[in-house]
């Protein structure tokens, strides 16, 4: 087992190697470079910038010299110093700027995901028990609706018939006295509060799915000849449903974790902008539609990063929840 | 038990044998496949649906009532309206196809207009009538269209206006065109790349298999849109718009590849197994003609199914990045770029109607979805 979760992690190396490679790529690609634009800017707005702070600058990203040595450059600063580079659309560190939304892209992420499991367990497994049924059909009917909307449309729903009908707004993840005052019980409090309707909107369609996984999974179970045994040895329904069938269908779920988190990741990130929650995506988008490369580099870099971790972590749960795993090759 | 019926009735004589069997056991895989394709009912009505939809795709310009480029700076955000056929005059009943006109109104104090729909303007609506003209798939000049108004000026919104007073069911037949279009060059692209290195990898296993399945696995784990986002908002601006779409393409499809490739791959690891095959290289075949003459129509089937439920996936994913005013620009109009026109609150308030290509949307995603599913399944001989 230690030795799986070694090898495991040995094997994440070169990915993260190439996830670094794709995002300083990602920076690079629009034309010309990030300091010419931040001097433009600069020069726009009838600042005066000197010419030994441009060489510092430029000998700091290393600009000028082959495209390697900036790349070394920039992922160095990362790993050493934490320096994400500059943003010159606001004028600060970029790692000024990502953490907090990181970690409430995880927040909403990883609530999302709870919620999608916490709903489409017992629904999946009910449909699967009460196969073609009224309920089972409404489930289904509701299941292919949720797969084949798009989350954004889903939000701007939403966000509509709350305007027009509960004459609130649904955007947002904080009260405005929350905003931008630091962490406190009653801040958490309300970000509970705000981070249903996200929750929800987002979880659509995993759940459309999960619940569709585990209705196939269960009914292709519910049939061997184990269960056959079961119930003739006088178990009752429940404690027999739960005990080998539903076990054995929950295999699945925890195997999807590692793609369900990148899809969970990409949704939000439309939704958010939707939505304009203080995540991730909104940000992002923004950089990215002024080119702000390399906060934008930066993020698309860390998104990546925490979803390979969160792979990671699912393949070790895995192999620790199902002995049929094989650890060797 | 099967399998005893079956041997039973092969051994009683050829004449006592029902005709239904006989068919089943001369059929081709493809009259298997259409028989129980055909049982599927669901799977039949998207199949009709889709072809429905690609339909309207290719002859968008018969289908709109409107040209693209046609506004009506006077009605602007205008409701829809329902085409009637009943109409009551003094002098009794009458019978065809009309709409009535809209009163505008604006409110003095906010200076909003607000529409009213008129019974006493009454406009003519006809169905293929003559209006503007276009030339059928760029060959054939004509002026038909499906339905449209008598009076090629009057109003005649049944799905509403937009902010700049334009018919937005045109629009969203026109969308059909760029979305679903969108949709079937993007994955024959990844499809071509699936194949090809699915199938390199499948067949020659060792190194490359070992390459390609980290490659693909990486992909996999990459958060799709953000990926999505940077390469697109790193397309020159100034770039025309054809130009963008064929972007947008590849952008879609370099990352859309990893699951027919992992499908192509999965059934060359169990074809090449295979005692058929094992026939054809002993008689001499050379490898190209192993592949496409023993391998791939075996494996034909599936891979039309996940082709089918590829294509949905890429018109999500196109709406997406369009909405988001990253994908493709006006003046393409495809479905995310109508509903870009609805991001905010303030607009879907005023103009709710806005939100109807998603609803083109939803439906066309869930007929290919619908299809494809019944597809696999009349693929899969196993399943029952």
């Amino acid at each position: 087992m230690l030795q799986y979760m070694i090898r495991r992690v040995f094997y994440m190396i070169p990915t993260l190697i190439v996830i670094s490679v794709v995002s300083f790529a990602i920076i690079q690609l629009p034309p010309g470079d990030y300091l010419t634009a931040m001097v433009a800017q600069l020069k726009a707005q009838g600042e005066y910038i000197d010419d030994s702070e441009l060489v510092a600058l430029e000998a700091r990203y290393g600009l000028g010299q082959p495209i390697y040595v900036q790349y070394l450059k920039w992922i160095s600063g990362i790993l050493l110093r934490g320096d994400f580079g500059h943003s010159f659309q606001w004028n600060r560190p970029v790692s000024a700027l990502i953490w907090q939304r990181l970690a409430l892209t995880m927040a909403l992420t990883l609530s999302t995901l709870l919620f999608t499991w916490i709903v489409a367990f017992p629904i999946g497994i009910f449909s699967a028990v009460r196969q073609y049924s009224l309920p089972d059909y409404v489930v289904t009917f509701f299941g292919f609706i949720g797969l084949a909307t798009p989350n954004f449309l889903l939000a701007l729903v939403l966000m509509w018939v709350s305007f027009k009908y509960l004459n609130q707004s649904v955007g947002g993840l904080f009260s405005p006295a929350y905003v931008e005052s630091p962490w406190t019980i009653g801040k958490v409090v309300d970000l509970v509060k705000h981070l249903w309707i996200p929750m929800i909107i987002l979880g659509t369609s995993g759940t459309a799915s999960l619940i569709r996984t585990m209705r196939a999974n269960m009914l292709d179970e519910i049939n061997q000849p184990y269960v056959t045994t079961a119930r003739a040895k006088g178990l009752t329904e429940r404690t027999l449903l739960l005990k080998y069938p539903v076990r054995v269908s929950l295999i699945p779920f925890v195997s999807t974790v590692g793609w369900v988190l990148p899809s969970l990741i990409s949704g939000s990130t439309i939704v958010s902008v939707v939505l304009s929650l203080q995540t991730t995506g909104p940000l992002l988008y923004r950089a990215l539609t002024s080119q702000d490369m390399y906060l934008a580099g930066s993020f698309i870099l860390m998104l990546s990063v925490l979803t390979i971790i969160g792979t990671l972590l699912s393949d070790i749960l895995l192999a620790w929840l199902d002995p049929r795993i094989r650890y060797g090759e | 038990m099967n399998q005893d019926a079956a041997e039973l009735s092969l051994a009683s004589t050829s004449s006592e044998m029902a005709s239904g069997a006989q068919k089943v056991y001369v059929a081709t895989q493809w009259q298997l496949m259409w028989w129980k394709f055909r049982k599927h009912r669901l799977a039949m009505i998207g199949g009709v649906v889709t072809i429905a939809i690609y339909t309207v795709a290719l002859f968008a310009e018969f289908f709109a009532p409107f040209a693209l480029t046609t506004y009506d700076s006077k009605l602007l955000y205008a409701p829809p309206h329902p085409l009637r056929l009943v109409r009551r005059t003094e002098d009794g009943i009458r019978l065809g196809l009309y709409v009535n006109g809209y009163k505008v109104e604006r409110n003095p104090v906010s200076l909003a207009r607000t529409y009213q729909v008129d019974p006493a303007m009454v406009y003519p609506v006809r169905l293929f009538v003559k209006g503007w003209e276009y030339e059928v798939l760029g060959l054939l000049p004509t002026d038909l269209h499906l339905l449209g108004p008598v009076d090629p000026d009057a109003p005649m919104f049944l799905l509403g206006t937009d902010r700049l007073g334009r018919d937005l069911l045109s629009r969203i037949i026109f969308g059909t065109r760029i979305s679903m279009s969108i949709g079937l060059i993007g994955v024959t692209l990844s499809l071509t790349l699936g194949i090809l290195l699915g199938g390199i990898s499948g067949y020659y296993g060792g190194v490359s298999d070992m390459l390609i399945q980290r490659i693909i696995e990486f992909l996999r784990s990459m958060p799709t849109i953000p990926l999505w986002l940077g390469l697109s908002a790193a397309l020159p601006p100034n770039w025309p718009p054809l130009r963008v779409y064929f972007g947008i393409t590849v952008i879609l499809s370099l990352i859309g590849w990893t699951g027919l490739a992992r499908v192509v791959r999965s059934r060359f690891l169990s074809l090449r197994e295979e005692d058929f095959v094992m026939a054809a290289r002993l008689s001499g075949s050379n490898e190209m003609r192993i592949i496409l003459r023993h391998m791939v129509p075996s494996f034909l089937s599936y891979i039309i199914a996940s082709v089918t439920l590829a294509i949905p996936r890429m018109i999500l994913s196109e709406t997406s990045l369009s909405f988001l005013g990253l994908g493709l620009r006006p003046p393409i109009v495809s479905w995310g770029v109508l509903l870009q026109e609805a991001q905010n609150v303030r607009s879907v308030a005023t103009a709710p109607w806005l939100l109807l290509p998603g609803i083109a949307v939803v439906i066309a995603v869930l007929a290919i979805n619908f299809l494809g599913d019944g597809l696999r399944d009349a693929a899969d001989p196993y399943s029952r």
